[in-house]
This record gives structure tokens, C-alpha cells and sequence, in this order.
């Protein structure tokens, strides 16, 4: 052991050391979830785990405009489909342009953001359940223009979407053939895996270096109370634009994700419950905490598709045959999980220590 | 004479149809404490909203020798223009330093942030004890309080505050226009909007009446109290 006085002058040693164990581990960890799951549960498995982590950048930029400024937006799935969209415009047959996946991301980010601007410059003075209101009427718009964008000009090829969307490519490699790496042959949906997981953690980082930046003071600041917000010297107007850019490219980034992996996009991946699902997964995981948006989004990603699988034996063992399908019982437990988290957690899953004692405290005064 | 902190020529103010306020003149000299007293609804707040550029308001608005009336709300605070809203504003989900610190929002002076905390915390000593406490968790004299130390955070040379007493117990309010004085004792002028019209004119040096939209009466402080009007307008006094 070393004596006193020199420990001193390596105060940070040993949880350093500490922390890049841990980091270590958690990476192997992530890391070897494909071959966990692919083999023993198929890799249809893998395939859900890859969705799952796009509603995590998802709900994670959603999460900047509902958690951290309080704008309540019931739309944001528009800016999914404009990356979506955008992606398939610029790498299809459709308009005969295959542009590489590290032109589009970043463009799809900016195209989203400038939508989002578009969304908020109208409703900077609307609040609650006004504002709710016009952002549904925009993801509806967004969603409507996509399905009739077909005629006179041809556009986005209405109801029937883009097919044959060029896949992804990584540093040459395109992400639907499978990589042979150091002997090891790695299916193309463990690739998709690893290139979502690299840019969720990615969104996550910039989401935590946001809340405790200036902006992200800022932001919490318009939420609790606008007007002393001004009256700090916030300038609300850019900062909300700022949210709802945020947010947006996010959506974006992971629309065109979903639409090199789908290969495919139709305007009836972007309704209204997508909105409302991704809503779901900030509010049920813990609204304006990072770690409890990212559980939110990948409980209520994984959970269902779970229980489609688990419903036909379940009800086979129960009852002896099927009474109800899978895909109705899957609304209907999943509106019932919604309604006893918020009777016994109503701060969401796992909330940050704040809300935590807010709700505790509120409690104690009633 | 020197150049007031602040002059208002003709300030009108209109929701709509409804003129709040029907063009008033005042002044605020530096260092000075005016009251703004009058009944619900004589437009006393929508007056400090739009000097405070929060209200489109038509009227001159000179500040220090500045016409303000063109500049955005978020830049008056750099200018030494401070407004302590009406109900407080203070955000409820930070904790009480958290708070104070966003009072500091347009400054980039780091060490000078610290000792301005340290002097708010001496001024308000409570504030301290709760500084790791959440804001709403506060009772209203404290958060009123808060909204007075957040506003000392922006190092204002003008104070616009908002019915300080409102919603508050008397032992509070007491309390409350302690630390207004003392605020005005450190040289900061201050338009103060108060219905408790007694304690408002006691720590003010004039006081201006105002009654649907106009101002109907100006007059030094000590005379305002004991105006015939005033007091059975305002002080229940006969």
C-alpha cells in the first residue's frame, strides 16, 4: 500500500481505474448482446433490439423538447419521417441518387431541425394543450403530404412509399452483407446493432452535455416559468427554436437510420400513435431524466414484441386455445402498464432525484 | 437637475380594445424609491410589464438617457434593468442556488458571481440554510425573498418589483419590505407596484396613484399618506 502523503498526490487513481473497469465491462457487455441474443433466441430478436435502440435517439430527442423545455409536442414522429424520407429520396432508384450514408445523416439532421424551426416559429407563444394541439396538427400535415405528394409531381410516390432503398454502408462496407471479422462472421443485423448502439450512445452523450450547459439551464428555465425567464435575460424565442431544432435533428438522424435498414419507407410508419408511443416512452421512463428516457424507450420497444411471442402459449395453457390475438391484447396491456405506472410512479420509472422529491413532497402535503 | 434612472412619457398599454393603460408620465430618480399604488386592475402591473418590454406599449421609455421602448426584454437586464415579477416567478424545480445563479445568466464575471452569492446569502441569510432545497418547496415569503436575491444576482441599478406582498402573511410582508429597504439603502432605485398601499408609501420617497389606466395623484410619499383621498381611497382611514 502506499503511505499516506503519496496517495495523496494520486487523489484520482484508483477511481479512475475504477470507472474504466466498469466502462470496460459495460462495453463487452453491450458488445456481445447480438450473439446472446441471436442465438438463443433467433435473430428476430436482434432485428427488434436494433428498433429498439432508434426509439432510444428518438425519445431521447424528444425528451429535449418535452423533459427539458416543456414544450409538449405530439408530432415529433414528423421529423422521422422527414429523415425517413429524405434518406430515401437521396439513396434510391426513386430519383436515381445513391448519396453515402455520411452525406445524408447530417443533412437529414438539418433538414429536420429547419422543420422544426418551421413548427416552432408559429407556436412560440402557445403553451400545454394549445401547443399539444397545433403539434399534432403538423405531424398530421407532414404524414398527409407524404401520402399525396405523388401527383402532379412525383415526389414521394404517396401511399405505396420507396422500396428498394440502398442499404447502409460503413467505411465501404454495406451493412446488409455480413462482415467477416478476425474469423468471425457477424450477420448484417449485428452490424445495424453496432452502428445504432455507436450512434444512440452518441445522442445520449450530447443529451447529458446539453442538460448542464447554459442551454440546457436555459431550457429548464422557460419550463418552470417564462416570463422570469426574460426577466434573466434568457432570449426565449431562439432558445425555444433551439429546443424544437434539437429535438428535431435527432428525430432525423434516427428517420434515416430507419429508412437504410427498412430499405423501405411508407407514409403509414409516421402516424399519429407513433407520436403518442414515443411520448409514452419519455413520460412513462421519467421526463427530463436522460437514463430513465433511454429505459423508457427500450422497455416499451422490447416489451411488446415479447409478449406477441408469449401470448399464443400463454393462452393456450390458460384456456386451451386462443381467445384473443396477440396484437389486440397488446394495446390493451399496454395501456393497462401505462395506467398503473402512473398511479405508483407517476415521475416515470426512474426520474431523476428532483422530480423524485417533488412528487414525494406533494405527496406529504395532501 | 441630473438625468433620471427612468422617464415614461405618455406610456399607453391595450389588450385588444381595452386600453389598461391611457398614457401616463413618470419618473424614478436615481437611487430613488417610487411607488406605483392603486386598486385591482388600475393597470399598475401591465404598466411594468411593458416597461419591462414583456406588453407592446406605445409611449417613450427612457432609461438612463436610452430609449428603451425598441429594445428585446432579454437585453434589459444587461442595462441594469431588473424585473421581479408579479407571483414571484421562481423556478420551482431548481434548487434555491440554482436559482440565484440564473439571476446571473447574462454575466460571464465568474469570481464576481461568487461574491455577489455570498452577499445575497448575507443579506438573505434563510436562503442559505436552504440553498440545496427546491425553490417550489419554499413557502411564499421565502420565495419571494428568492425572487429579490435573484434579482440582486443581475447587479441591477433599476428594480422593477411586482407586488412584493402579494399572497403573503403581514409578519412576512414586514419582512419582506425590510429587505426592499435595505436593497434601496445600497443605492438601487426602485419602482415598487403595491396595493398595500401604507407599507409601499413608508418605504418610498413619492408615489404615484393610479386609477383605470391613469395617474391621478403624485405626490411625495409622506404626503400621500396623508392625503384625505388616499386614505379613504386606499389605507381604510377616514
Amino acid at each position: 500500500m502506499m503511505p499516506a502523503p503519496i496517495a495523496r498526490l494520486f487523489p484520482r487513481a484508483q477511481p479512475k481505474a475504477a470507472a474504466f473497469t466498469g466502462l470496460l465491462i459495460a462495453a463487452a457487455a453491450l458488445a456481445a448482446v447480438p450473439f446472446v441474443l441471436g442465438m438463443n433466441f433467433g435473430n428476430s430478436w436482434v432485428r427488434i433490439v436494433d428498433f429498439a435502440l432508434l426509439y432510444v435517439m428518438l425519445a431521447l430527442g424528444l425528451n429535449i423538447v418535452v423533459g427539458f423545455a416543456g414544450l409538449l409536442d405530439l408530432g415529433y414522429i414528423a421529423f422521422y419521417a422527414v429523415g425517413a424520407y429524405l434518406y430515401a429520396l437521396l439513396a434510391s432508384p426513386h430519383f436515381g441518387l445513391h448519396l453515402p450514408l455520411w452525406v445524408i445523416l447530417p443533412l437529414g439532421a438539418a433538414c429536420a431541425a429547419l422543420f422544426g424551426v418551421l413548427l416552432g416559429a408559429p407556436t412560440l407563444r402557445l403553451r400545454g394543450d394549445y401547443l399539444a394541439i397545433v403539434t399534432l396538427g403538423f405531424g398530421e400535415i407532414i404524414r398527409i403530404f407524404l401520402n399525396n405528394l405523388n401527383a402532379p409531381l412525383n415526389i414521394t410516390n404517396g401511399p405505396q412509399g420507396i422500396a428498394n432503398i440502398d442499404s447502409m454502408s460503413v467505411a465501404g462496407h454495406a451493412l446488409e452483407k455480413p462482415l467477416v471479422l478476425f474469423g468471425i462472421a457477424l450477420p448484417s443485423l449485428y452490424l445495424f446493432y453496432y452502428l445504432f448502439l455507436a450512434l444512440a450512445i452518441l445522442t445520449m452523450f450530447i443529451c447529458i452535455r446539453l442538460e448542464d450547459s447554459r442551454i440546457g439551464r436555459a431550457w429548464v428555465a422557460i419550463r418552470e416559468d417564462e416570463i422570469a425567464a426574460k426577466a434573466c435575460g434568457i432570449n426565449t424565442r431562439n432558445i425555444k427554436l433551439l429546443a424544437f431544432a434539437m429535438g428535431a435533428s435527432f428525430g432525423g438522424v434516427a428517420g434515416g437510420l430507419f429508412a437504410g435498414f427498412q430499405q423501405f419507407v411508407s407514409p403509414e410508419s409516421f402516424g399519429l400513435l407513433e407520436s403518442i408511443m414515443v411520448l409514452c416512452m419519455v413520460v412513462l421512463g421519467g421526463m427530463g431524466h436522460i437514463p430513465g428516457v433511454v429505459l423508457g424507450a427500450l422497455l416499451l420497444a422490447i416489451l411488446p414484441e415479447a409478449l406477441r411471442y408469449a401470448a399464443r402459449p400463454m393462452q393456450i395453457w390458460m384456456f386451451g386455445r386462443m381467445l384473443l390475438d396477440p396484437e389486440a391484447l397488446r394495446m390493451l396491456l399496454f395501456g393497462g402498464a401505462l395506467i398503473v405506472v402512473m398511479l405508483f410512479r407517476p415521475a416515470g420509472l426512474w426520474p431523476s432525484a428532483i422530480r423524485r422529491r417533488e412528487f414525494a413532497s406533494a405527496e406529504k402535503e395532501t | 437637475m441630473s438625468v433620471p434612472m427612468l422617464a415614461v412619457q405618455d406610456l399607453r398599454v391595450s389588450y385588444g380594445g381595452i386600453q389598461a393603460v391611457k398614457g401616463i408620465s413618470f419618473e424614478v430618480g436615481a437611487g430613488e424609491t417610487v411607488c406605483l399604488i392603486g386598486a385591482n386592475g388600475a393597470g399598475k402591473t401591465s404598466t411594468l410589464k411593458a416597461l419591462a418590454r414583456m406588453l407592446p406599449a406605445s409611449g417613450s421609455v427612457v432609461y438612463r438617457g436610452a430609449d428603451i421602448s425598441e429594445r428585446p426584454p432579454h437585453a434589459l437586464i444587461g442595462l441594469g434593468l431588473t424585473l421581479v415579477p408579479e407571483g414571484r416567478g421562481v423556478f420551482a424545480r431548481l434548487s434555491v442556488e440554482e436559482n440565484l445563479a440564473m439571476g446571473a445568466y447574462h454575466r460571464r464575471d465568474v469570481a464576481d458571481i461568487a461574491a455577489d452569492l455570498e452577499h445575497v446569502y448575507q443579506l438573505l441569510p434563510r436562503l442559505k440554510e436552504r440553498r440545496r432545497q427546491l425553490a417550489g418547496t419554499l413557502s411564499g415569503g421565502e420565495q419571494q425573498m428568492l425572487a429579490l436575491g435573484r434579482a440582486l444576482m443581475a447587479r441591477p441599478q433599476l428594480l422593477l418589483l411586482d407586488e412584493p406582498s402579494m399572497g403573503l402573511a403581514p409578519l412576512m410582508v414586514q419582512k419582506v419590505f425590510e429587505v426592499v429597504h435595505s436593497i434601496a439603502e445600497q443605492g438601487v432605485s426602485i419602482l415598487l407596484v403595491e396595493q398595500n398601499a401604507r407599507l409601499a408609501l413608508t418605504v418610498s420617497a413619492r408615489g404615484y396613484v393610479m386609477e383605470s389606466g391613469l395617474i391621478t395623484l403624485a405626490d411625495r410619499a409622506d404626503r400621500l399618506l396623508d392625503d384625505s383621498r388616499v386614505r379613504q381611497a386606499y389605507l381604510g382611514g377616514d
